[in-house]
């Protein structure tokens, strides 16, 4: 019983926990590594191009709750996420044309690029503060939770409840499916091998009468369905608030290189790594412990390895760590 | 002369754009924005010289800024002996044990090369020194932390001279950009921009929470001063008369006497705020002069020529016999800790040392704004974007302020959009400079003073 217990106890405060922000990370990773992958350049306005998917889902759930439209137990943010994901890919089209285009024609050196996106890291903060403005906003609606601690300790009769979130379920699952189908169009279709082989060789795909305009086109779009959910949902289970957003960008650059930079497979598990090491290393272990140890050997102080405070400091170390002794990532990325 | 027509005429625009907002709004703002601009030319001097000698891309610029913070604290706050007393002993036993971990470490990797399970002995030492670690420190810092919470809370300082800091915070910058440059200069550019940035946050979230060191997110207050105080000036004989010496003409309208006392303090007080802030201008003029004939020197020796080839063409500069590895490192290091010396004057001018303010945003992307639309390479242009942006920074807000007016003139003042633009009026400063930004990528990438080079 009291192994159960145990197990029950990790699966409520890390396990789920971990999956639901590897989730999330892995939506954002797989953004950063496709944009490094295709159009070759370290994107610092990562975060913020979530966030402006995110602020149209905002803004037209409030919208939505208004006229008394709403998807009954479920969120009313999921019913608006194809019109923000629209209005986002509008907007990455329009930044393209207007200011990445002209350097990826220049051939202009990396370096030049990702400078060019802390230009539009600036004007997206700007434009979604002016819109918004800076403050906190919750936006979840419908059911909270799918299973509760007290439900979860009268079913069973374990003294350890269980909490499921509705946010945390709708995370993975969506995660699962969008991921799926991405990777599905990515190495079944033939766009997404044309887009795949113009990653690997430029040259020799445009040689092979691969049209660029389009594999860029198709980047941002899919680019733009990735930010946008991956940032509604961290909305959804979290809060949304700009500045969060803005500093989401570094674990999501963290779990990018460790997955190998321009593997969007690596970036997927990726986002996990990350998210786990983040949860289980600041976990305190203290009543996990008393429930699997005899009463004498039972611990007295928290047992937990690192403060929480050190939450990101912990994956940047990862980063540290596998950029040092494997420089293209855990699942081999690009060549550095 | 004709050389330098465009650099003096773009720093006369910049003072006289100085001047008007003394007239216009009041000479202590025009004097902190000069200050503050002075700080800004400091750190983009460093940045200059990483980016724009040896195009090494440094967005760790946050995190060197806060060591030089930190490096004020722990230089000039007067020590707490209590604390040091409780857990003093404990904490500097950490310090000899992360110490000896380093240097083991150390002696595995140089000696034992050829030793097959080497990294597991490595990690091992790592994870026993941490246990050992949290072992002795938790109950020291808990009870360093327990003394006067609300005033104190922490080790201290040395309690010297609040400018000396200022050198410990180069040095302290210095120290951690070796340490960074040499775990992580082998980096292509992009990725070492990321690994910067992402080790800055690192620095930053440990001075924030280590509260036994630096007293964390409860900030500390009242810092020592190379300036006098305004509230001592205020009392002092020979002050009240230069004021008066100064404002006579004035003065002599006013006839009755309590109005000429009102009016007097009333002037003293003002001018006392200006005196201050005009010794700290003269400080920061000796040090921005000084690194810039420093810089010049540099750019235009031997050394500032080999950088410049290593940065067009590695390979070439490595096949001429030059040792790019450890070129690299050297300027790395230099940069930060320029850097640092910049984060420890900033910290002198508050007064106040607030590790929560430190946010990659502020410290690290704007300050290479500057560089670049200043100009990577030349040190007049890096010094001059440090004024251009940060007036921009701070005067944004009105300006934006202004035209939202003038645009929306004809709209009544209840008006929802009119509102809500107002409201949002300080955001715009993030719209000024990244369109600015794109512009000058765009259309003039060498930056308003490009790079010269002089060929002799």
């Amino acid at each position: 019983m009291d192994y159960i217990n145990a197990i029950i106890l990790l699966l409520n405060f890390t396990i789920l926990p971990a999956l639901t922000y590897g989730s999330q990370l892995a939506l954002g990773a797989i953004f950063v590594t496709l944009i490094y992958g295709i159009l070759r350049f370290a994107n610092f306005a990562t975060g913020d191009m979530m966030s402006f998917g995110t602020m149209f889902a905002v803004l037209l759930t409030y919208y939505f709750q208004s006229i008394g439209l709403s998807l009954g137990f479920l969120p009313t943010a999921l019913l608006t996420i194809p019109i923000a994901i629209f209005m986002m890919i509008f907007y990455m089209l329009i930044i393209d044309k207007f200011v990445f285009s002209y350097y990826r024609i220049k051939k202009s050196p990396p370096v030049q690029l990702a400078m060019v996106s802390v230009g539009v890291m600036f004007v997206t903060q700007a434009i979604i503060r002016i819109i918004i403005g800076p403050s906190d906003r919750r936006f979840l609606d419908g059911e909270k939770f799918i299973l509760k601690a007290t439900e979860f300790k009268q079913m069973t009769g374990l003294n350890e409840g269980l909490t499921i979130k509705s946010t945390q379920i709708i995370t993975i699952v969506v995660t699962i499916v969008v991921v799926s189908i991405m990777f599905w169009f990515l190495n079944k279709t033939k766009t997404g091998t044309s887009m795949r082989a113009y990653s690997d060789n430029e040259d020799l795909a445009l040689l092979s009468g691969i049209d660029p305009k389009k594999v860029v086109l198709i980047t941002w779009i899919i680019a733009g369905i990735l930010a946008t959910i991956g940032g509604v949902l961290y909305g959804l289970d979290k809060s949304y608030r700009p500045f969060v957003y803005f500093n989401n960008m570094l674990p999501i650059f963290a779990a990018a290189i460790v997955g190998g930079i321009g593997n969007p497979y690596g970036a997927f598990l990726g986002g996990y790594v990350i998210a786990f090491a983040e949860i289980f290393l600041t976990y305190a272990y203290k009543k996990f412990f008393g429930y699997i140890l005899p009463e004498t050997l039972e611990p007295n102080s928290l047992v937990q390895l690192l403060s929480t405070d050190y939450k990101f400091a912990i994956s940047f170390s990862i980063l540290v760590i596998v950029l040092l002794f494997r420089p293209s990532g855990i699942f081999e990325g690009k060549k550095i | 002369m004709r050389n330098y027509a465009n650099v003096i005429a773009a720093y006369s625009v910049m003072l006289i754009l100085i001047i008007l907002v003394g007239i216009f709004q009041s000479w202590s703002i025009a004097l902190s924005i000069l200050n503050y601009c002075l700080i800004s030319a400091v750190m983009t001097i460093g940045a200059n010289i990483q980016w724009g000698y040896a195009g090494l891309i440094n967005f760790g610029i946050m995190g060197y800024t806060a060591l030089g913070g930190l490096a004020v604290v722990l230089v000039s706050v007067a020590p707490v002996p209590e604390a040091w007393s409780v857990g003093g002993l404990n904490l500097l036993i950490c310090l000899f044990l992360i110490f000896s971990m380093v240097i083991s470490i150390r002696i595995i990797i140089k000696k034992y090369k050829l030793l097959k399970n080497k990294y597991s002995i490595i990690a091992g030492i790592i994870i026993l020194g941490i246990i050992l670690i949290r072992f002795i420190s938790a109950p020291a810092i808990e009870a360093i932390e327990a003394i006067d919470p609300a005033k104190t809370g922490f080790l201290g300082g040395l309690g010297l001279p609040v400018l000396f800091s200022w050198i410990v915070g180069g040095l302290f910058a210095a120290g951690v950009a070796f340490v960074i440059g040499k775990i992580a200069l082998g980096l292509r550019a992009d990725y070492l921009a990321i690994a910067t940035l992402l080790i800055a946050e690192i620095i930053v979230s440990i001075i924030k929470h280590e509260d036994w060191l630096s007293r964390g997110v409860k900030n500390v207050i009242g810092l020592k001063r190379p300036a006098p105080y305004e509230i001592d000036l205020q009392n002092s004989e020979w002050f009240i008369n230069l004021v008066e010496k100064f404002n006579s003409s004035k003065l002599n309208l006013v006839n009755s006497v309590s109005d000429y006392q009102d009016i007097l303090k009333q002037l003293v007080i003002d001018a006392s705020s200006v005196y201050v802030k005009l010794c700290f201008t003269g400080l920061f003029l000796i040090v921005v002069i000084a690194l810039l004939i420093l810089t010049q020197r540099a750019l235009y020796s031997p050394w500032g020529r080999k950088m410049r080839a290593i940065r067009d063409n590695e390979i070439s500069a490595a096949a001429m016999g030059k040792n790019i590895v450890k070129e690299h490192l050297l300027i790395f290091v230099l940069g930060s800790a320029i850097v640092g010396l910049a984060g420890a004057m900033m910290v002198t001018n508050d007064g106040l040392f607030t590790p929560g303010s430190y946010r990659p945003m502020r410290y690290t992307f704007v300050i290479w704004v500057m560089v670049i639309v200043g100009g990577t390479g030349n040190n007049f242009g890096a010094i001059l974007g440090g004024f251009v942006v940060w007036f921009l920074w701070v005067q944004a807000a009105p300006i934006s302020l202004f035209l939202i007016n003038l645009f929306t003139a004809h709209l009544p003042e209840t008006n929802d959009l009119k509102v809500h633009l107002i409201n949002s009026a300080p955001y715009f400063r993030f719209l000024i400079i990244g369109i600015g930004l794109l512009f000058i990528m765009r259309y003039r990438p060498q930056g308003i003073l490009p790079e010269k080079i002089v060929k002799n």
